[in-house]
């Protein structure tokens, strides 16, 4: 297992300065902005399931960007009808990983399901182009190396624990403030997609 | 009376409107199936109401306009995304809905009456502004919703009732 925070420190060696990301409510925004704030980041700090529907959108509407997607495994749970979408619409630029530590760990760490259910199975089955599902720093290294080099969609289910570390603040930027910074870098990449 | 579909996907289209997600219904007849086969409409089929708002949200960062096409039976749940992504991120979008229900029994399905007769009060509690097309009047309550949602940066309901496009 990876510690999530080590793992999106991993996730953003890969993430380029015009690269998308969008990133689930709850603690993997709040780690992503103290990792690296950056103006390409829309934290979604509600609408739990979200990311994942946005994200593709964002992919569909900009085919030359590269677009992360950053979900734990209960928001993924949540939203899995999204799953066979992404993978029917199948946009090339998409990486999505989901960040499995078991659990709700933002709301105090009640389990979910997926200690039960394979999420990268499902993604497979979805019809993910490409799909693997990591345990380990190297195997996350490698999967990211993967996805840098070979057309998505991309599912890369990571297995996390939980550790709980002290001082990991909110997101400080106000709502608009977060759009209007991701609309800049979106506008940068205006080819003309959908 | 009722709108030609072409004039329907037509006024949309001239407004800017060419990237929708959504659910059917059949309140929207054949006008479902001409905006599928328009080739200057990208329509991506969601599987869910509030999957469809995250997709066609994602218009807005790109400087285009993009719409939820979807039943009312659907305004439960595009609530959560509408309240919490939507509404505080300020992110327009244009929701069009057949309107099942409307006027309640015994008008349409038992499953309709409910909220056939609060899909707008259900938008108006959440400051959601709504405009219903007549069958002689499109371009009316379309302006005056699309000016809100432009003005007020939110997303807008745009309300049609069965037999008005055909």
């Amino acid at each position: 297992m990876i510690e999530r925070y080590i793992a999106i420190q991993k996730i953003l060696d890969y993430v380029g300065d015009q690269d998308l990301v969008i990133s689930t409510t709850g603690m993997i925004s709040r780690e992503l902005f103290t990792i690296q704030d950056r103006p390409g980041n829309l934290y979604m700090i509600g609408s739990m399931g979200l990311a994942s529907s946005l994200g593709l959108g964002v992919c569909l509407m900009n085919p030359e960007a590269r677009v992360f997607v950053i979900e734990g495994d209960g928001s993924a749970l949540m939203s899995l009808g999204t799953l066979p979408l992404i993978a029917t619409e199948a946009p090339s630029n998409l990486t999505h990983v989901i960040l499995d530590n078991e659990a709700y760990e933002s709301t105090g760490s009640q389990p979910t399901i997926s200690s039960n259910v394979s999420l990268a199975a499902i993604g497979a089955a979805a019809g993910y182009r490409n799909v693997a599902s990591v345990e380990n720093a190297e195997g996350l290294d490698g999967a990211l190396r993967d996805a840098s080099a070979m057309d998505g969609p991309w599912l890369i289910v990571v297995k996390a624990s939980i550790v709980h570390r002290e001082g990991i603040p909110r997101v400080s930027h106000a709502p608009e403030e977060i759009r209007d910074r991701f609309k800049s870098q979106a506008l940068g990449h205006a080819g003309g997609g959908g | 009376m009722s709108i030609d579909s072409e004039e329907f996907w037509g006024a949309l289209k001239e407004r800017g409107y060419d990237f929708f997600a959504g659910v059917p219904d059949s309140t929207f007849g054949a006008a479902y199936k001409s905006m599928l086969d328009d080739p200057d409409i990208r329509f991506v089929p969601a599987v869910r109401e509030d999957v469809a708002l995250g997709v066609a949200s994602a218009a807005y960062f790109s400087g285009r306009k993009g719409g939820v096409i979807m039943q009312n039976s659907g305004i439960g749940n595009i609530i959560n995304p509408l309240t919490s992504f939507s509404l505080i991120y300020k992110v327009p979008v244009l929701l069009v809905v057949g309107w099942r229900g409307y006027g309640g029994p015994p008008n349409d399905a038992p499953e309709h009456w409910v909220m056939g007769t609060k899909s707008t009060d259900m938008f108006g509690l959440i400051d959601i502004p709504c405009e219903v097309v007549e069958p002689d009047d499109l371009e009316g309550p379309l302006d005056r919703l699309i000016s809100k949602i432009d003005n007020q940066q939110v997303p807008g309901a745009l309300m049609v009732r069965a037999g008005v496009l055909k």
